[in-house]
């Protein structure tokens, strides 16, 4: 049969650019935002609007309509995220173009204020952007540092067979610990009953878990003075701490990686709403 | 019981029991003859509640029994029923032994001495053959079993597992799963090593010996089962432990000794051979038959057929068309000259040079399994670069290979009765030049599997489609100009090696002089620099090596070692030599050739020097990748684990681009130096998955993608036979609430895979069947824009790559962010 499938086409839908999102198309977003903040810059230091730069006049609403503009488009990079619809566009474009247009917004959305801030909506909408655009900034500094950790920490294992290999540790401990005492083994029970997943917040963030009662456990067991149940026990529970602290860090990792998400989603959507008030009310108060 | 039987029916799968039922409708004496104590043991042994499929849809049953899709249960509950209703004449736990005697007066033996006279024999003993047992004093004591069913339903035993294949692993992990069981596991292996098993298997059991919850015996061997013991034979001596219940998993004899025992011929000595037999199914013994899938048959509805056919055959109805006749009616349709259906299977058979072997029977079969086409002049049959794993044939006219891409003017004849589009399907890949008809021509296509069996059923047929093979792809490799008389010589001169993985072809500072041309699988060139093999580069299917040393007389200066198992070619270094001379253009073609491979060798050498940790890195990974699989992939998808945020929306597209299934297991999987390989098709040049699916449902698409057509049954055999444990076996989940009612409302499961329990909680709320299919990857095929794993991720990690464009220093030292 013949087939019309052509080499090239198959070629290029196939083969991707080994190439990060920030560096995506040698940084083409990176140029093409340094260019429109520089027609920003440039244009407001040499447009002469009266009485000042601000928010209302002929120039502030062009910046005014860009700005909201970029702000919508920007957002709906969550929908792009989740509607893996059928065409050839790519997460990664987009992602490197929501960054450098992101970041164009700091030069925009301020120059559109002209520097007017008070206590009021307008300023509130300006300084939500701020903080979207300050915890996306965040957020590129640990997609840029953490995945090498991340994955150096996983040791080719999955979650599951970390979680697997614990409760392997945990199996061997709970027989080791049958010969010994009333109080080395209350020790070992604490340390067994203890749910790794229900950590802080903050434990999660730091990876510091001061109640740690396999820590507490093992100062049961001494170094020196035990026998040779109790030196099994030990060793065991010097595994299940190392076998702890991959877990703590690999989910001290992910969270860093995910927790600028809960600010930098619902900031989008307290800005969406601060901005349509900022709109409703320039216009009403015409 | 009469003193004869008209017929004897030996196997009551499905093949057996419609012919048992059918000469019961018919009123002809007969018996039924089963090893076991229930009907159709293969089915009975499926997994409880499996969906059993009624494929292929076209065909029409004919049977005196009732089939369609359904549960097992309820399959062999309507057999059990309609055989009693019948008054099929049935003999359970009655095991052949042997069959002898002359048509008209068969001596049928049973285990236990028993025997039965019968006129003819019909043998439907299906092709899962017999458990090898264990031969040590006391292997008949009832505590030993060769099977496991359920491994939940033993509790605080003994075990001992004797074999170190996939199945006894697979037995050993289940009975050691659930600490609760309180089972005594121990596994036997006579080896040091778990060679013949999968890695991820012999990585559990491995990780199940650390965590004290199997017994692993290397090196040990069983001698002496007694009752609650069995004695092991050891490297340090004899040992005795407690045992309470041994299952042996030594693999199984396939029923061929037994087959050929009775005086029966197969076509030929490979392995997927099958017994030789007449349009009747009679074989090479007059009065046996062989139905069902031993007799190549491996789908339920064509052994029923079959079973209803060969009574009819037996009594005397010449006339019966075979239930396929209106498929094949169809496939003609569209051929011009308005021929029947048994001319037109003439006129492929006299034709075509390599069937002309074939039975019609065989004919029949592999017709099945085939597309004809009729082009007119001038019309285009493939384009070069096609992806395509089929071999044609010309029943008729003649076509030209277009040999010069760039002038496709350039053309070379292949006539009446010869075959192309051979080298997609030796090599996998993709097709090396256009092919046009010359004049009116019909033809035949041949999916692999079915040139495959082909290959291996007719021995002519193999050894023509070999030599043309080597003479094709020697024009096509050194390119234009050169004619089949000017390689003569080679072709004639030419040896077929086959290379088992990691083996060298060549050796560093050897002095041999042959060059070889791979055929089939890919190499790996190394040199040894300051004491360490580097990796130089990658050579896929269709390139040649060796010419160094043959043009300019040196040693070898590298070696050259299969990536993975492989074939090629080896000529002799002086015939070679003599086609340069006569050539001049092909020897400034093949200096050329050496140039650049040599830049390439001193660019990597010479780094070595400078930047010595960069080359280490660039050969290790290299070598990391080939052992991953990526040797044989064809396409394959990487992760950068220096980009990767875990976000796992890879993942979520493939499920949501897929009837909400991931088919790829991001996590999963090995890495080196942050190159992550997930658990994910490679899509293989030679697919293992292919290798035993009972509808040929594994395909090869138009993007060279390996992909499972809506036929497949959910037999597990292709998962089974991938090693990279990529394939899974789920029902269709229910459709998603769509992702705005999600995002608004929070309607449903959200983007990505549902999890299981929504899956199954939804689909029985809606009634929908949950038959377990085989899925895995298929490149998103049809879907705009390509691979969603790719498109969906946010940083550029995840990215899929040709092992030939990858495995190079450029593309593996790169330094991304
Ligand atoms: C897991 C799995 C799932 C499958 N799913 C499907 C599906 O959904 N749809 C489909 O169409 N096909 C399916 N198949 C394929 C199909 O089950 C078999 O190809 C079919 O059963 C073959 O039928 P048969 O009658 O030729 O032989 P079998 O069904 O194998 O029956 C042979 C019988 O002969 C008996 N026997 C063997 N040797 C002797 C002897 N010496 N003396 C007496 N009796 C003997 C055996 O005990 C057995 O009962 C599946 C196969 C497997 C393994
Ligand atoms: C006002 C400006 C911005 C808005 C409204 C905005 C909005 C969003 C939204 C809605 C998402 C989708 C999150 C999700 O669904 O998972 C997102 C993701 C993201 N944003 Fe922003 N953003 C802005 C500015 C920035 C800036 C300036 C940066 C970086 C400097 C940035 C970096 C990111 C990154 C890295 C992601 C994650 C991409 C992913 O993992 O899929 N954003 N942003
Ligand atoms: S499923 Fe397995 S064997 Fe088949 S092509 Fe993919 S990786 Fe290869
Ligand atoms: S695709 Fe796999 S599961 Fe489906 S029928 Fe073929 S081998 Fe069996
Ligand atoms: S989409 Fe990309 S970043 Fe996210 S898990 Fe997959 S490979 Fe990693």
């Amino acid at each position: 049969m013949a087939s019309k499938s052509d080499f090239a086409y198959a070629e290029q839908r196939r083969d991707t650019d080994h190439e990060s999102f920030l560096s995506h198309k040698r940084m083409r977003w990176l140029k093409v935002s340094v260019a429109i903040c520089l027609i920003v810059i440039v244009s407001y230091f040499l447009v002469d609007v009266e009485p000042r730069h601000n928010g209302g006049t002929w120039y502030g609403y062009t910046l005014g309509t860009i700005g909201a503009g970029l702000i919508i488009w920007l957002s709906i990079l969550g929908i792009r995220k989740r509607n893996i619809s059928e065409g050839r566009w790519s997460l990664k474009a987009w992602t490197s173009a929501h960054v450098y247009l992101g970041l164009a917004l700091i030069v925009i959305g301020t120059m559109h204020t002209g520097f007017q801030l008070g206590w009021n909506v307008h300023t509130l909408a300006w300084a939500l952007m701020m903080l979207v655009i300050i915890s996306g900034i965040y957020g590129i500094s640990v997609y840029a540092a953490l995945p090498r950790a991340l994955s150096t920490n996983k040791r080719e294992m999955t979650r599951a067979q970390m979680v697997e290999a614990l409760a392997a540790i945990d199996r061997q401990l709970e027989t080791a610990a049958q010969p010994l005492d009333r109080k080395e083994s209350d020790a070992v029970i604490a340390a067994l009953d203890q749910d790794v997943f229900r950590a802080g917040f903050l434990a999660r963030l730091t990876g510091k878990y001061p109640r740690c009662a396999t820590k507490r456990a093992l100062r049961a067991f001494p170094d020196g003075s035990i026998n040779k149940a109790e030196e099994k026990v030990s060793s065991l529970l010097n595994r299940r701490t190392s076998q702890l602290g991959q877990i703590r860090r690999h989910m001290r990792y992910k969270a860093l990686l995910e927790v600028w998400l809960f600010i930098h989603i619902p900031a989008t959507i307290a800005l969406i709403a601060a901005l349509i008030a900022h709109i409703v009310s320039v216009f009403y108060y015409w | 019981m009469p003193d004869k039987y008209r017929v004897a029916i030996v196997g009551s799968g499905p093949a057996g029991l419609s012919a048992a039922a059918h000469a019961a409708a018919q009123g002809l004496s007969h018996i039924l003859i089963e090893k076991t104590d229930h009907l159709s043991d293969t089915i009975f042994k499926y997994q409880k509640g499996k969906h059993v499929m009624a494929t292929p849809s076209n065909l029409v049953l004919r049977s005196d029994l009732d089939f369609d899709a359904g549960k097992r249960e309820f399959i062999l509950d309507t057999w059990d029923r309609q055989i009693e209703e019948h008054k099929v004449n049935v003999r359970l736990n009655a095991e052949v032994t042997a069959i002898t005697g002359e048509t008209g007066n068969f001596t049928i033996e049973m285990k236990g001495g028993d025997t039965i006279q019968a006129e003819a024999v019909v043998m439907a003993i299906g092709t899962q053959g017999n458990p090898n047992k264990l031969r040590t004093p006391g292997a008949d004591m009832p505590h030993i079993q060769y099977q496991l069913d359920d491994p939940g339903e033993y509790f605080d035993e003994h075990i001992t597992v004797v074999g170190s294949g996939d199945a006894g692993i697979e037995n050993a992990l289940g009975l050691a799963a659930d600490p609760k069981q309180n089972n005594t596991v121990s596994i036997l292996n006579r080896r040091a090593e778990f060679a013949r098993a999968k890695a991820a298997n012999v990585a559990l059991l491995e990780e199940a010996e650390r965590d004290g919850r199997i017994n692993v015996c290397r090196e040990t061997n069983p001698l002496e089962v007694r009752e609650k013991e069995i004695v092991l034979e050891t490297r340090d001596g004899q040992v005795t432990i407690p045992c309470d219940r041994i299952i042996a998993r030594t693999g199984s004899q396939p029923p061929r000794g037994f087959v050929e025992g009775c005086g029966i011929e197969f076509t030929s000595e490979e392995r997927s051979a099958f017994p030789k037999l007449t349009p009747s199914f009679e074989t090479t013994k007059n009065g046996i038959h062989v139905i069902g899938a031993l007799a190549g048959y491996p789908l339920i509805k064509h052994c029923m057929n079959q079973g209803y056919d060969v009574i009819e055959f037996l009594m005397g109805n010449d006339e019966l068309k075979p239930a396929d006749e209106p498929i094949l009616a169809e496939k003609f349709a569209a051929l011009p000259g308005n021929r029947s259906v048994d001319e037109w299977l003439e006129v492929f058979r006299n034709n075509i040079v390599i069937l002309r072997e074939l039975s019609p029977l065989q004919m029949r079969e592999l017709m099945l399994d085939s597309d004809v086409a009729a082009f007119d002049e001038g019309d285009v049959i493939f384009v070069r670069n096609d992806p395509g794993s089929s071999m044609f044939a010309i029943a008729e006219g003649s076509v030209l290979v277009e040999v010069n891409p760039d002038d496709p003017s350039v053309t070379v004849p292949i006539g009446e009765g010869s075959i192309f589009g051979e080298v997609g399907l030796i090599s996998g890949r993709r097709r090396g030049s256009t092919i046009r008809a010359a004049e009116t021509t019909v033809t035949m296509e041949l999916s692999r599997n079915a040139a495959l069996k082909l290959l291996a059923t007719a021995p002519s047929a193999n050894r023509a489609v070999n030599r043309i093979t080597i003479e094709r792809q020697l024009l096509q490799m050194f390119g234009s100009g050169l004619t089949p008389d000017d390689v003569s010589e080679l072709v004639e001169a030419a040896e077929l090696v086959q290379v088992p993985a990691g083996k060298n072809v060549i050796d560093e500072g050897a002095d041999d002089k042959d060059i070889f041309v791979i055929q089939q699988g890919s190499m790996i060139v190394e040199k040894n620099i300051g004491g360490n093999p580097i990796f130089l580069s990658y050579l896929p299917a269709g390139s040649y090596f060796g010419e160094m040393a043959v043009i300019d007389g040196s040693k070898r200066t590298a070696t050259v070692k299969a990536a993975i198992k492989s074939e090629v070619v080896r000529f002799p270094g002086d015939a070679f030599m003599r086609l340069l001379d006569r050539n001049p253009k092909l020897r400034e073609r093949a200096l050329t050739d050496m140039a650049s491979r040599r830049k390439v060798n001193a660019f990597v050498e010479e780094r070595k020097e400078s930047f010595s940790s960069a080359v280490d890195m660039y050969s290790s990974t290299a070598k990391f990748l080939v052992d991953n699989g990526l040797g044989e992939a064809t396409d394959v998808l990487l992760i950068d684990e220096s980009l990767c945020v875990g976000c796992d929306n890879c993942e979520k597209a493939c499920a949501d681009s897929h009837e909400g299934l991931s088919r790829l297991d991001r996590e999963a999987g090995r890495t080196y130096a942050h190159l992550h390989v997930p658990t994910s098709c490679r899509h293989c040049e030679h697919p293992h998955c292919m290798a035993d699916c009972p509808p040929n449902a594994i395909k090869r698409g138009p993007d060279g993608e390996v992909f499972i057509d809506e036929t497949c049954i959910g037999c597990g055999n292709c998962q089974r036979n991938c090693p990279y444990g990529v394939i899974r076996m789920d029902p269709k989940p229910p459709k998603k609430p769509s992702l705005l009612s999600w995002l608004f409302f929070g309607a449903g499961p959200g983007p990505g895979e549902a999890s299981y329990d929504w899956r199954k909680k939804t689909a029985e709320k809606k009634g929908l069947e949950q038959a377990k299919l085989a899925i895995k990857c298929d490149m998103c095929a049809g879907i705009d824009g390509g691979p969603a794993c790719v498109r969906a991720c946010p940083t550029g990690a995840a990215i899929r790559v040709a092992p030939e464009k990858f495995l190079t220093f450029t593309k593996l030292a790169e330094d991304v962010d």
